[in-house]
């Protein structure tokens, strides 16, 4: 009697688990189908190749190659920042400080608490910098505050490879007779390459696709930014100002937009797999 | 040459340490900046009444954060009610249960879905939650909704969310010794009551510290929370009612926040707001993720 109701359980328990995992993984072919789906539809050449007309916002012609654009300088020269910052801080606190230190432990800490700050606290406290350096709203001030943003995301996925780094080749570099900054570069940093490479991929996917981080520091503008003093468009912001309008035309390209993130989301995300395949050969096993 | 080199070394470590010390004191500094700001009203008005007081109109100069306080309240709860199960049952199935192979072929997937854009997910809100609330879930209620509602919101956070528990859930269950796990099932314990007496007893403060984790990350997301929950001023009835989260609140108003005395200094104190909580939030679950590494080693 006990062991059939056990094996009820058992089964049952089974059955949810089974049911809750393809829940979590139906939402994600959902989510996406869906926005692949209904994008499709209103997709055409105009949309990645032309800015804004006069009245586009009517439903007059155009697209969004301006927010693509902006969204793609932006991101990119965040991610750069981000990269610079964040390597030296990785290198550092498992090279120089010691991975188990307690400086490394704490500095690991101190990004765990970064990475966990909604980013639109991160877009307030760009805002706040750039009243204090007397920036307005642009190119600029959306590069900083994204810059901000993904530092956290970019340093904890490095930290995560460069600490699993074996102590015997960092040891046997030392014993050579190399610096702690050789050691960094030319042996941590050569193993690491495939997971420095997706931790980059990584961090520009994430601030690629946020909006609320660059709401009040980059403006929004329908011209393409030739200056970092320029107000610059974002795809997200694209996304969410043209959903918001009341005309069906309009409220059509911001599925379209959509599909244009997510596309790029996809090509990140998937590059970001097959070139840390591609470089891990040349890693020591 | 040697001379040469060592002096490089150093310079560049005391380079990296600048830097590295920079992004340690940084969460202070964004503290200490939101505080400056928000700190003209906070001197003008008592806290309880910023906090605690439901009116809310800035051109009187008024600024209860009640209504957007119980707006991301309701939301992040609704999420998390739905998320905890689903993703506590999806961790236990793909770390215990599932293959070997249908486990590294889900991690992908699961990564993807955390990489998402959350205005992707706003926009899909808007196409398939809205509906489904207006449409099926309120008449099921005998409730008439626009379908902008904190119901929504919560529905599309509880996906949002489900990567960050899900991920911990699993690292927190490979943590478990395997001796344990061998230990049970040679004493004649089936696979569920393995888990069930086991490792879910074992890890039960790192599945509390992931949850943790993916509130706080539901409790300051934005983009998606602005599109579908409503943004209607006044604290929820009802699921079904419209919320306004304060993190909608502060994207909304950016715009207009200038021109109103006062204002801009309410919008940032409701950015300190979301700091302190989410802060508060992270210190207690790395606090006891801190822990249960400790143990392992």
């Amino acid at each position: 009697m006990r062991s059939s109701f056990n094996k009820f359980e058992e089964a049952v328990f089974r059955f949810l688990m089974i049911v809750s995992t393809l829940v979590v993984l139906g939402c994600l072919f959902l989510i996406i189908g869906t926005v692949l789906f209904k994008g499709i539809g209103s997709m055409d050449l105009d949309m990645i190749t032309r800015t804004p007309q006069g009245g586009y916002y009517l439903g007059k012609e155009g697209g969004v190659l301006n927010a693509i654009v902006g969204s793609i300088v932006l991101t990119s020269s965040a991610t750069a920042i981000a990269f610079l910052a964040s390597l030296p801080v990785v290198l550092y606190i498992n090279i120089y400080a010691g991975k188990n230190s307690r400086f490394a432990e704490l500095i690991r800490l101190s990004l765990d608490f970064l990475w966990g700050i909604p980013s639109i606290v991160y877009g307030a406290f760009g805002f706040i910098i750039m009243v204090y350096f007397g920036i307005s709203a642009s190119l600029l001030g959306g590069i900083i505050t994204v810059a901000l943003f993904i530092l956290p995301i970019m340093a904890r996925a490095m930290d995560e490879v460069i600490s699993l780094v074996p102590v015997e080749l960092v040891e046997a570099s030392f014993s050579l007779g190399s610096t702690r900054i050789e050691t960094a570069s030319r042996v941590v940093l050569r193993q690491t390459l495939p997971g420095i490479i997706s931790a980059i991929l990584l961090a520009f996917g994430r601030g690629i696709g946020d909006a609320a981080s660059v709401l009040f520091t980059s403006g929004f503008s329908d011209r393409i930014p030739l200056s970092l003093t320029q107000p610059a468009a974002t795809l997200p912001l694209a996304i969410f100002f043209q959903l918001g309008t009341p005309f069906p035309e309009v409220q059509e390209r911001a599925y379209a937009s959509a599909f244009i993130l997510t596309i790029i989301i996809l090509i990140v995300s998937i590059s970001a797999r097959l070139l840390a395949a591609r470089f891990r050969r040349h890693t020591i096993q | 040459m040697t001379a040469k080199r060592t002096l490089k070394d150093l310079i560049a470590g005391k380079a990296m340490f600048l830097i590295t010390a920079g992004c340690g004191v940084l969460v202070l500094v964004m503290a200490l900046g939101l505080l400056i700001r928000a700190w003209p009203i906070m001197q003008i008005k008592p806290l309880h009444e910023l906090l605690f007081s439901v009116s809310w109109s800035p051109m009187k100069g008024d600024f209860g954060m009640l209504p957007f306080i119980m707006g991301t309240l309701w939301v992040t709860g609704i999420a998390i009610v739905i998320a905890v199960p689903i993703s506590l049952l999806t961790s236990i199935y793909l770390s215990e249960f599932a293959l070997s192979r249908i486990r590294e072929l889900s991690r992908p997937f699961i990564d993807l879905l955390a990489g998402i854009p959350s205005v992707i997910y706003g926009i899909w809100g808007v196409i398939v939650i809205v509906p489904l609330v207006k449409g099926r879930l309120a008449p099921l209620f005998g409730v008439s909704s626009t379908g902008y509602s904190v119901l929504a919101a919560g529905i599309v956070l509880s996906i949002m969310i489900f990567p960050v528990i899900i991920h911990i859930t699993m690292e927190v269950f490979q943590a478990v010794p395997a001796g344990l796990r061998e230990a049970s099932l040679s004493l004649g314990a089936t696979q569920w009551q393995t888990v069930k007496h086991v490792v879910l007893r074992r890890s039960l403060p790192g599945i509390i510290a992931a949850n943790v984790l993916g509130f706080s990350r539901a409790f300051g997301e934005t983009m998606a929370v602005l599109m579908v929950a409503g943004n209607i001023t006044k604290i929820p009835g009802s699921v079904f009612d419209p919320g306004y989260p304060l993190p909608a609140l502060i994207a909304n108003n950016y715009g207009e926040m200038m021109s109103i005395p006062l204002y801009d200094s309410a919008l940032m104190m409701s950015a300190l707001v979301l700091f302190v909580v989410v802060i508060f939030f992270n210190v207690i679950s790395r606090y006891i993720l801190h822990r249960i590494r400790l143990r392992i080693s």
